[in-house]
């Protein structure tokens, strides 16, 4: 009997984890810049409320495969992806699909903090304000505070909200470009090495933020670090000249990887 | 020797010096260059520079300073009763000299004998041979002129050995300072740096004589003109300058000319500033590089126009067709056939300089919208903006402070503008505001003043002088405005 009832505990837990919620689903990638191919035909699951790292050496494609995920590759000239890219259940690449919409869905945090040159205010109402989230200037107000709060900067610049915002730290300004991206309810928000940029003290405060932030949003991040990678993430993935090689629970993937590449990049031995 | 031939000689030593600079220290490092301090061109080049920099600037301090002793040594020579006369006098006196000496080079000695003492045969003889004289020579003439060939002559031999042999010195000299550890690299880098500064200084040296000699001369307008008469008067009517009449018989007023100069320029800034900025940010940002790589080097082609171009475009073409479009208008609402638009217009010169104006704002405004770093963009982008709202909420706003650097340096190009409203604007200095009549600028009235026979001691021509400091200080401070915004933009990406 007992026996039996631990057997029905782990087949329920598997269920559960076969029933893990995807947000985005990858299948069959490939990315080109002209003539020359950047991406293989990944398959890439992201699952709802986790932080996803992609980890690799450089030129492994991992910015790239993050940039198909809300379409920023059509800034870029020349460059055509093909596969299937689906969030929730809309495919992004379906004509239909209105890219603008897309964005504001899927969020993103750049490598260099990049504020524009307003103020710190205006910096957060910059998104709202184009995609008319807020009904007159309380709810404006409200919106610039609560997305301030949630990335842990309110206390520092609520008394300056009307200076410029490139007048603060580089720590402050990721957080402030986080904050803005935040300001827009997105569903997902991608980080391209959000913390290359940045001294081990504002690593530390991003990082700490992108562990609250899992609470309410889907994350997947771009690191060159691979502690930061085991410090943030649940999932990680790890791409090798263009093909994605692995993916598993971060803590496998630290500790016993299944590809020997992934063993031999962990270690040191390339990258 | 002649001086084109002293340069070739010493072109030559140069070219001597180098190669057997170069060996020599090839054979003081037995062979191995990397034994001297400098690659061995460099001693080579030290030993050329050595011989001929300094020869060279002997040559050049003679040539500039020979002239006025001999001159002088003439001049003091000429007969007493001649001195006398009246400066003028003496120069034309001395022309015929030197007009004579030049002839009698080109005389024989047999021809100079046969001739002799007759100075009215020597004018015969010298027409022959396509000297031309201005008048028959007087005898002391003759004689100076033999003077002045024998000076010249030994002048020229003096010039020649001491070039030649400040030459062989240096050689030798700089010869012998050849060894291992001698820097000849540094000395050459040197002497580079030196010809650099001189070459920069050079153009910030004209600027000074430019501004110093148009100082000047405004300063002697003034002197017969009240500064307040001519900066706030407001009747521009210089009259003529007849020989004898008492000098400041005109009103100089400056105000209808700046008026017109800035009516005109801010006619031309309403056409470049719009059209330039869209054209420049469709360039920037929309077109795709095939297209910008034809359509931007066509856009500066047009920059590439001379001005009195433009000029005639406005009086043949667009002059004419707004007049007659203006009568058609007038009627077709009036029924008179009247045109209320002149052809030589404030709309007419202002709407081509406009046309002259547009690449340089777009190709400026260009290079600005470019420089705006990729990151803001893709910040705006990433948050689900359009490339329009992009454009004018994140781009341009980073953009501005240069645009508007780039626009002040437009506008000290529309206010200098000469040719297109020299031909297109009229001449009527006229204080009024309706765009479809005359008016004049500053620059034309410089252009009408100093053209034509005049006498450059009335006001009437010094007045130019002062409308061109007056134009060159706006300007100046246009420029150093824009630059200050355009230095101050640029630090916020650095």
């Amino acid at each position: 009997m007992n026996m039996l009832s631990e057997a029905a505990v782990e087949k329920a837990l598997d269920k559960k984890m076969n029933e893990v919620a995807y947000k985005m689903i990858g299948k069959d990638v490939s990315v080109y810049y002209g003539e020359k191919r950047a991406l293989f035909d990944v398959n890439l699951n992201v699952r709802e409320n986790t932080v996803t790292a992609l980890i690799g050496p450089s030129g492994c494609g991992k910015s790239t495969f993050l940039r198909t995920l809300n379409r920023m590759n059509d800034t870029i000239e020349g460059c055509r992806v093909t596969g299937k890219i689906t969030l929730d259940t809309d495919d992004i690449y379906d004509k239909e699909i209105d890219v603008v919409e897309l964005r504001a869905r899927v969020g993103m945090v750049f490598q260099k903090p990049n504020p524009f040159p307003k103020s710190i205010y205006e910096n957060i109402a910059y998104g709202p304000r184009i995609h008319g989230l807020a009904r007159g200037k309380a709810e404006m107000d409200a919106i610039v505070e609560a997305s301030l709060q949630r990335a842990g900067l309110w206390a520092e610049v609520k008394d300056r909200l009307h200076e410029g915002g490139t007048g603060l730290s580089g720590g402050q300004q990721q957080r402030l470009c986080i904050a803005r991206a935040v300001a827009v309810s997105p569903e997902v928000i991608l980080m391209d090495e959000p913390c290359s940029a940045l001294d081990p003290i504002a690593t530390a405060k991003v990082e700490e933020l992108i562990h609250e932030l899992r609470a309410n949003y889907t994350i997947v991040i771009v690191t060159h670090s691979m502690q930061q990678a085991a410090r943030v993430s649940q999932r990680t993935a790890m791409f090798h000249l263009g093909q994605l090689v692995e993916e598993n629970d971060t803590d496998k993937m630290f500790t016993n990887p299944d590809d020997q590449r992934t063993q031999d990049y962990i270690m040191g031995r390339f990258g | 020797m002649s001086t084109p031939l002293i340069l070739l000689i010493l072109a030559i030593i140069a070219i001597v010096c180098y190669v057997v600079g170069t060996r020599h220290a090839l054979a003081i490092a037995g062979g191995v260059s990397s034994r001297l301090h400098s690659r061995p061109g460099y001693y080579g080049t030290f030993v050329a520079i050595c011989a001929v920099l300094p020869a060279a600037i002997i040559l050049a301090a003679w040539l500039v300073v020979s002239p006025f002793y001999v001159n002088s040594t003439i001049l003091g020579g000429f007969p007493e009763d001649v001195k006398a006369r009246s400066t003028a006098e003496q120069g034309l006196a001395f022309g015929m000299v030197s007009s004579l000496a030049r002839g009698m080079d080109v005389l024989t000695l047999e021809e100079i004998d046969s001739i002799g003492a007759d100075a009215v045969a020597l004018r015969g003889a010298l027409g022959a041979k396509g000297v031309p004289l201005a008048g028959d020579p007087e005898p002391y003439m003759v004689e100076s002129a033999g003077d002045l060939n024998a000076m010249n002559k030994i002048s020229n031999r003096l010039m020649t050995a001491l070039v030649l042999i400040v030459a062989l010195i240096g050689a030798g000299f700089s010869y012998t300072r050849i060894s291992h550890r001698f820097r000849a690299r540094n000395r050459v880098e040197k002497v580079i740096l030196g010809t650099l500064v001189v070459a920069s200084s050079i153009a910030i040296i004209t600027t000074i004589g430019i501004v110093l000699s148009m100082l000047t001369e405004a300063g002697h307008f003034f002197g017969r003109v009240p500064a307040w008469e001519f900066f706030f008067g407001t009747v521009w009517d210089p009259r003529f300058a007849a020989a004898g009449a008492s000098a400041s018989e005109g009103q100089f007023g400056l105000i209808p000319l700046l008026l017109g100069t800035l009516y005109i320029g801010l006619v031309a800034m309403l056409v470049a500033v719009p059209v330039g900025l869209f054209s420049a940010i469709y360039m920037s940002e929309y077109a795709s590089p095939r297209l910008r790589s034809v359509a931007k080097p066509l856009l500066e082609v047009l920059a590439g126009i001379p001005t009195i171009v433009y000029g005639f475009f406005a009086l043949t073409t667009v002059g004419p067709f707004l007049r007659d479009l203006s009568s058609s208008i007038n009627g077709i609402a009036t029924g008179d056939f009247a045109n209320f638009i002149q052809a030589q217009s404030v709309l007419t010169a202002g709407f081509v300089m406009g046309i002259m104006l547009i690449p340089y704002v777009s190709s400026l405004s260009d290079d600005i919208i470019t420089a705006v770093p990729r990151a803001l963009r893709d910040g705006s982008l990433g948050l689900g903006a359009t490339k329009s709202e992009t454009i004018k909420k994140v781009v341009m706003p980073a953009a501005l402070p240069g645009v508007v650097g780039a626009l002040l340096m437009t506008a000290s190009r529309a206010i200098g503008e000469t040719m297109i409203v020299v031909l297109a604007a009229g001449v009527a200095a006229r204080m009024q505001l309706n765009p479809f009549e005359p008016m004049t600028t500053v620059t034309v009235k410089i252009v009408s003043q100093l053209t034509g026979d005049l006498e450059f001691t009335s006001p009437q021509t010094l007045v130019a002088f002062a409308l061109g400091i007056t134009l060159f200080v706006i300007t100046l401070c246009l420029n150093i405005y824009a630059l200050f915004i355009v230095r101050k933009y640029r630090e916020q990406y650095e």
